[in-house]
């Protein structure tokens, strides 16, 4: 009974020493930073919740001149003509005169600067001659184009005595596929592998899989009743990768009905499995077009206190367009800057013209009810239009012939018809929408839905339209009109939009 | 010399008033008497009004909730032919009905309606169903399809419906739904329990 109070003080000043010591210095391993040459660790330190690396540190590893000037509040980062200005005081910069966003601002302890090891994939790789690559997962950063290819594996048993390892690889690497008398070497023509995930549950024809004495070599260690194997290439997983299957079939002493021969082919559906490797997006967003409904004599909706439509979606355009860009570092054009009346077709033709990833188009709702309150999102629904939009979903491709004889293969669509290519995108990014939204505003009973909206027609990109609430509710004409909803509404569409991205790599179908 | 200017002046006012019977004053007399004239026949046919053909058709108002369309079946003119069947569907479904709520602005009249021989129903409207239309997407949906599905839902010989207003093809009646094509039935908006 007696210790109960010391031991109790004792736990108390751990917990408080286990809070403290974090902050204080970073329990994290160091990076390894890989080069043709050699391999150097890299020590970050967390800093106020976020992993830094010293900018002193990567001027040393990569030849960098860094200035700070101190009268314009930026820090200069120079590789040999390019040029990086860091802020100090918010968490973005100039690359080669881009804007991009980064986690934080850098840090300053004592003499030394500090910045966010994503300053090392989101600027320094624009601007290094043999580029950079920051791999999180595996804590490494690759310079000078070395060529180490992040690995993963999984063991599935298929059927009939057959183990099917699936390895994905990325970015994609030509490799060759061998056996040996206890084992099938996957060599890969790298510097070295990157080895992640590997899942395998040993058997009668496996038992493990392990880097090989080689550097570059995936060894699948083989089991006592292995009988033979077949490889083959697969559809790749995400973009940027490669899907490998070595299939292992089983020793079989009299062959059964159903049960295949050693090294006949038999049709086995690959299944849609999920990517293995957790891949950062490739390419990312470039550019969003946002549609500020209405404007003009075309006032939209009017709320009961006289809040016009028109006034709702350009705020929240504005300020969405200004969290896009600082959050993303991605291109944002509005389809009306003032209150100006904007012609359907226009809209759509901005984000065509730019060549933009995204198309949104906000509105502000109106019901015969008051009560009727929630957002909502929309995508194109086409079966009002007929044969025309199954037509132009199929886009036939056309030869032409081109100058200088001989033809080309062109596909057609009807440029009104141009939404009809999309859907699916245009399904999925509505969802990422309407799930961002729902975490953080009240969501009408029909959150998600489809209509033949004249907007969406003509984008040829992924679309949506989000009706933001209802102006004839009296509490939501309130809530829409102030900074504090608009604010929450933006940053649940910016979520939308990181959801969307990170589901589907890039912008869609381009 | 002042004899003949009053001669004149005569004239004039002759004329003058000759002028007035002729082209105000008759046709003012002559529509008078010819108002009571039609008073009395539609009267007339209004009057034995077992005699007046009537069909149930199904008309949509909005939900008690605002987030769907409702069908409710009611008794509306019996048209000769297809053209003046849509008609009388097109004004029963504009004309209130209380306590319903009806997407279409009670204001709206009918102009036309045409039908084609693919089934495509042109339904000319005055513009007061875009000038007293309250805005919005969701009230734009209700109003369209309250239209569409009219006239699908009742005359089979008609399966898709274009909006036309003041005789002419728009975009939109309130910047959202599609109108340049003729629109297919959809009851995607409509709950399934007559009232």
């Amino acid at each position: 009974m007696k210790l109960r109070a010391p031991v109790a003080a004792l736990a108390a000043a751990l917990c408080l020493l286990s809070t403290v010591l974090p902050a204080q210095q970073s329990a994290a391993p160091p990076y390894t930073v890989v080069t043709r040459e050699a391999r150097r660790p890299l020590a970050t330190r967390t800093i106020a919740g976020q992993e830094m690396f010293a900018l002193d540190d990567l001027a040393r590893l990569f030849s960098l001149t860094v200035r700070e000037d101190a009268a314009a509040g930026g820090l200069m980062v120079t590789a040999g003509a390019q040029t990086i200005v860091l802020s100090t005081q918010q968490p973005l910069a100039s690359v080669s005169g881009r804007m991009i966003s980064l986690p934080a601002a850098p840090v300053r302890d004592g003499r030394l600067w500090y910045v966010p090891v994503d300053f090392v994939s989101r600027a320094l790789a624009s601007i290094l001659p043999g580029g950079v690559e920051l791999r999180k997962p595996s804590r490494l950063v690759l310079a000078g184009g070395v060529r180490l290819p992040r690995i993963a594996a999984r063991s599935d048993a298929i059927g009939a005595g057959t183990t099917r390892i699936t390895i994905d690889v990325a970015p994609p690497t030509p490799h060759t596929v061998t056996q040996e008398p206890t084992r099938i070497l996957v060599r890969f023509d790298a510097d070295a592998l990157d080895l992640g995930d590997i899942r395998i549950a040993p058997g009668d024809t496996v038992t493990a899989v392990h880097q090989g004495d080689a550097g570059t070599v995936l060894a699948i260690d083989l089991g006592p009743r292995f009988g033979s194997f077949r490889a083959s290439d697969q559809p790749a997983p995400t973009p940027g990768s490669a899907r490998i299957f070595v299939e292992l079939l089983a020793q079989t002493d009299a062959p059964a009905p159903g049960v295949p021969l050693p090294g006949t082919p038999v049709p086995i559906p690959a299944p849609d499995a999920p990517p293995l490797l957790d891949l950062p997006t490739p390419g990312g967003l470039r550019a969003i077009v946002i549609d500020a409904g209405h404007g003009g004599d075309d006032t939209g909706a009017k709320g009961a206190q006289g809040t016009l439509e028109k006034n709702v979606t350009l705020g929240v355009a504005r300020r969405l367009k200004g969290a896009l860009e600082a959050r993303l570092g991605v291109r944002v054009l509005l389809t009306r800057e003032g209150d100006q009346a904007v012609a359907s077709d226009q809209r759509a033709a901005l984000a065509n013209n730019n060549k933009a990833d995204l198309f949104i188009s906000l509105h502000a709702n109106a019901s015969l009810r008051p009560a009727v309150a929630g957002a909502q999102v929309f995508y194109l629904n086409l079966e009002g239009y007929g044969d025309v939009a199954q037509r132009a979903a199929q886009a036939t491709a056309d030869a032409l012939p081109v100058l200088g004889g001989g033809s080309r293969e062109i596909e057609i669509t009807p440029w009104e018809m141009a939404q009809a290519r999309h859907l699916d995108q245009s399904a999925a990014f509505a969802r990422s929408i309407e799930a961002a939204l729902r975490a953080r505003v009240p969501m009408s009973a029909r959150a998600l839905q489809q209509a033949p909206f004249r907007v969406l027609v003509g984008a040829n990109m992924p679309a949506v339209l989000v009706e933001l609430g209802f102006l004839t509710n009296a509490a939501q004409e309130k809530q829409l009109i102030g900074d504090e909803h608009q604010n929450t509404l933006v940053q649940a569409l910016v979520e939308g939009i990181v959801r969307y991205r990170a589901a589907t790599g890039a912008g869609g179908t381009r | 010399m002042p004899r003949r200017n009053i001669a004149v002046a005569g004239i004039v006012v002759f004329a003058a008033a000759a002028a007035w019977f002729l082209f105000i004053g008759l046709p003012r007399w002559y529509a008078a008497r010819r108002a009571p004239d039609a008073a009395v026949s539609t009267a007339a046919t209004a009057a034995p009004s077992v005699a007046i053909r009537k069909i149930t058709a199904t008309l949509y108002y909005l939900s008690d909730d605002g987030m769907t369309l409702v069908p409710a079946q009611r008794e509306i003119p019996f048209g000769a032919s297809v053209v003046e069947q849509a008609r009388a569907i097109i004004e029963a479904q504009i004309a209130a009905a209380p306590p319903r709520l009806s997407a279409i602005p009670a204001e709206t009249k009918l102009r036309d309606v045409f039908i084609t021989e693919r089934g495509d129903a042109f339904v000319d409207l005055s513009g007061d169903i875009v000038t007293k239309h309250p805005g919005g997407s969701l009230d734009e949906i209700f109003t369209v399809y309250t239209l569409v599905n009219a006239l699908t839902v009742n005359l089979p010989a008609v399966t898709r419906v274009q909006i036309l207003i003041d005789g002419k093809e728009v975009d939109t009646l309130a910047g959202h739904v599609d109108l340049r094509h003729p629109l297919a039935k959809s009851l995607e908006w409509v709950v399934h329990d007559t009232q």
